[in-house]
């Protein structure tokens, strides 16, 4: 009894401590919270790297999200906060980069590869069929 | 031809090799500035010790460095002798009290000598943003067009400061 007591202590501890990277703010509407979590998750630590601005406990990470915060209660859409961001940090900040030529094979190479995959496929399912077809 | 086909996966092999060989040694920290190639932002800053408010207009017409420091950064204890070396020689620095207190900033320059040409203070850290800055010490390179042409992450010593020198035009 008392093993599972500490198991669910443990947790309990281990789920709280992941919340404390975020500040208690307060949000005019529901939604505005809404889209500020969207927003934190979305963009990417400029000096951490491999954490989203939600997750991060820097202090650049710290400005950035107050800075969302503000701007969201200012009325600012989404689009204009993540411009701003891109800005002055660049598309770096961007977890889903934005659809650029420079992009173009990070979005679409994996579908070009698959469409070569399957072209070469059908190539050598048709070969063998042939080749089948000869030998009997 | 036939045979050819089995050459196929070693093609793409040696392909991979070399992309990722070239990717070898590469800073994975390293992370290119969005502002290289456009203007100094604009700004409004009170400076420390006379309290003067300046704006990017008051910025020197010559090349210079922007450099971002708070007393609360340890690298920039490191960094602060070879910043006195550079001014020495006649570099022009603007120093940006990065989100520091008044009183031990001044009692830093006071104490350990001042580099700056200029030292503006942006406590809040709103230039910082501005100017993407992702902590301290951080260095921008000014063209005396003024534009911004480099950024340095990182204390800057004698070891890189020869490529640093040769954005200053």
């Amino acid at each position: 009894m008392m093993f599972i007591k500490g198991i669910f202590l443990v947790c309990g501890i281990w789920l709280s401590l992941s919340a404390v990277a975020q500040e208690q703010m307060a949000f005019r509407s529901e939604l505005n919270k809404t889209r500020y979590q969207n927003l934190v998750e979305e963009l990417r630590c400029p000096k951490c790297q491999n954490q989203n601005l939600a997750d991060s406990n820097s202090g650049i990470a710290v400005d950035l999200r107050e800075q969302v915060h503000q701007m969201i209660e200012q009325g600012k859409t989404d689009q204009e906060i993540v411009d701003y961001m891109v800005a002055r940090y660049g598309e770096f900040v961007l977890y889903r980069p934005q659809h650029s030529t420079a992009t173009f094979l990070l979005w679409y190479g994996p579908f070009i590869l698959l469409g070569i995959g399957l072209v070469a496929f059908i190539f050598v399912v048709k070969i063998s069929r042939k080749r089948r077809g000869r030998d009997e | 031809m036939r045979k050819l086909l089995f050459f196929i996966p070693l093609v793409f092999f040696l392909i991979l090799g070399a992309v990722f060989y070239s990717q070898l040694g590469k800073d994975v920290q390293y992370m290119p500035s969005a502002l290289v190639g456009k203007k100094v932002p604009n700004f409004t800053l009170v400076s420390l010790g006379d309290d003067q408010l300046y704006t990017h207009k008051d910025l020197p017409k010559t090349s210079y460095l922007i450099n971002f420091w708070g007393t609360w950064c340890p690298a920039c204890h490191v960094e602060h002798p070879f910043l006195m070396t550079l001014a020495q020689s006649g570099v022009p620095i603007i120093g940006i009290d990065y989100k520091d207190q008044k009183d031990s900033a001044e009692q830093w320059l006071e104490q350990k000598g001042n580099p700056y040409q200029m030292v503006l203070m942006d406590e809040m850290g709103n230039f910082g943003v501005d100017m993407g800055v992702t902590g301290a010490p951080e260095s921008f390179v000014v063209d005396s067009s003024g534009v911004v042409v480099y950024r340095h992450q990182g204390v800057i010593n004698a070891e890189n400061w020869p490529d640093i020198q040769g954005y200053m035009k």
